[in-house]
């Protein structure tokens, strides 16, 4: 068995997420390949040749792939992949959106979001806002799937010595352009990698109110998150949002402040260590996953945790 | 130009599913379905085009049993102008539906597909993505703004860190992520004349398509429990526990 691994980067630095993803390939046991597909990412091969447990790094460094367009990559995916058993990326917007068509290209079924390795083609997935977890096998050729990496401990980012390999197959399917990005600036931890996550729901008010959290945040070195609800209501952006929709987030601390706990948000965090829920309403279904819960007015307690800490 | 907008029936999104006692599938006996939300979202974009005068005729297409003809009516209802149903019986997986809504595109030649991100009972995020692998056309995931030009479209889309826009090609295939929109009610008289538009039945075969499923789902069961814990009387309280019980701090 041999197994390719998309690595999840930004041209200069190689994403915590690959490394869980590779823990996933080990689950399943075989030589590990990792690719990376950008421009100017010499760097980020260097750094995944580093990775514990990696066979092979592949650079395929060309302006096609600068912002890892789904149309180009995973047309080399594709090209690439025909020769492994497996290909695994992880489950975040850039392997959501280019890992399916790939497996298109090689015409498989993929399988989203794979919590456990049962075995090299059997894998448990959850299902209805992971209210139901379902065991599934594949059988096709080639096993393509995406990996929630909260469901893996990442593997060690040194210790490896695998030799890189450019590649120089260029797809470039010329059907769609890059043309801007605003990404959220935060000197917070990221919110899927966090050990702390505080989160807000609609009993914040409005967005002026998340500086509670934040000073909470800083204190604890937490990441910020917020329902669904938060971000409807413009309180703040949806790269923040928790949930079946948003960002599976498995912290060793998930503080829910002002959020009820509807189906999908819960769906985001339950598998977090330990959950403290903080809301005035004792009957929120969001008590009855807490592991300790405060019935209190949300702007009386926030501050006060924010002293005690 | 033409739209194509492919919606799935589903379990309602309040509905709490529990697996069967022998853990073969998902209970849905009884259960209240509805159109998956998504694909409500998909339906309202393509509405909004056509009040914008870009599009002319919204075809709207789901695939599965005879009571998803129900979910196509809704659609009607909130403004497509004619419906396709693929009858069938069996179970479909995206790639099976992927390649049945290809040979559908192929038949009607939209310039848009919609979709949804993902059906909520599946989670599976993928149906998008593989039918605009097998046609070839550039794809916008999880769109939040969808603006139309001459011969192009412009998808801002919701990415990990924050928002990424890409322009495509037309013929192209946008799915909606929640913000794209806030779909309407059908009000009804529109109820009613939803019932009078065309609703053209086919079927795998007749597609020439071969739905046969590649995973197979050995066994459904329900995650872990989690216990509720115990409430603290004050912030203090919670603070000592969170230092010396669970250690977190």
């Amino acid at each position: 068995m041999s197994i390719l691994v998309i690595a999840e980067h930004d041209n200069a630095e190689l994403k915590g997420a690959t490394l869980n993803t590779i823990a996933a390939a080990k689950a399943i046991g075989g030589d590990i390949d990792v690719l990376v597909a950008g421009s100017n990412c010499g760097a980020v091969g260097e750094a995944a040749s580093k990775v514990d447990g990696v066979s092979k790094v592949l650079v395929a460094d060309n302006a096609a792939y600068e912002h890892q367009l789904a149309e180009n990559v995973a047309k080399l995916v594709a090209d690439l992949g025909k020769n492994y058993s497996h290909v695994l990326a992880p489950a975040t917007t850039t392997g959501k959106n280019m890992l399916p068509r790939a497996a298109a290209l090689l015409d498989v079924q993929p399988i989203s979001d794979i919590i456990a390795v049962e075995g090299p083609d059997t894998f448990k997935r959850p299902i209805y806002a992971g209210n139901v977890i379902a065991t599934v096998q594949s059988s096709d050729a080639i096993k393509v799937a995406s990996v929630r990496t909260t469901a893996f401990d990442p593997v060690a980012a040194e210790g490896g010595s695998a030799s890189v390999e450019s590649v120089d197959i260029v797809d470039d399917a010329a059907v769609s352009k890059f043309v801007g990005e605003e990404l959220a600036e935060s000197d917070r931890p990221e919110l899927t990698a966090a050990r702390v996550v505080i989160s807000g729901g609609r009993g914040m008010q409005n967005g002026e109110n998340f500086e509670m959290l934040y000073k909470v945040a800083d204190k604890l070195g937490a990441a910020v998150g917020a329902s669904r609800a938060a971000v409807d209501a413009g309180f703040v952006p949806n790269d923040m949002q928790v949930g079946q929709t948003g960002k599976i987030v498995a912290p060793d601390l998930y503080i829910a402040v002002g959020i009820s706990g509807a189906i999908q948000h819960l769906a985001g965090m339950k598998d977090s260590k330990v959950i403290v829920a903080i809301n005035k309403d004792e009957e929120a279904p969001i008590f009855s996953v807490a592991d300790y819960g405060l019935v209190a007015d949300l702007f009386d307690a926030v501050p006060e945790l924010e002293t005690k800490l | 130009m033409k739209v194509l907008v492919a919606v799935k029936r589903v379990v309602d999104y309040n509905v709490k599913v529990r697996p069967k006692a022998d853990g073969s599938d998902v209970d849905t006996a009884n259960v209240k379905m509805s159109i998956n939300p998504f694909c409500e979202i998909a339906v309202e974009e393509a509405v909004r085009l056509k009040e914008k005068g870009v599009v002319s005729e919204i075809v709207a297409v789901s695939m599965g049993p005879k009571q998803c003809q129900e979910q196509i009516r809704t659609a009607l209802a909130l403004g497509a102008d004619r419906g396709i149903q693929v009858e069938t019986d069996a179970e479909l997986q995206p790639l099976a539906v992927a390649k049945c809504l290809k040979a559908i595109v192929e038949k009607e030649e939209p310039q848009l597909v919609i979709l949804g991100k993902q059906s909520i009972d599946g989670d599976n995020n993928q149906t998008g993505q593989m039918l605009a692998a097998l046609t070839g056309m550039g794809q916008g995931t999880f769109a939040s703004e969808v603006n139309v030009e001459d011969g192009s479209v412009k998808v801002t889309r919701e990415i990990d860190g924050g928002l990424q826009t890409v322009e495509l090609t037309l013929p192209a295939v946008v799915t909606t992520d929640l913000r794209l929109n806030e779909p309407r009610y059908a009000s009804l008289p529109n109820i009613m004349k939803a019932k009078k538009k065309p609703l053209d039945v086919t079927n795998p075969e007749e597609l020439g398509v071969d739905i046969a499923p590649r995973t197979k789902t050995l066994k459904v069961e329900p995650p872990a429990e989690r216990q509720a814990g115990i409430k603290v009387a004050d912030v203090a309280e919670l603070v000592e526990k969170l230092k010396s019980e669970a250690k977190v701090i």
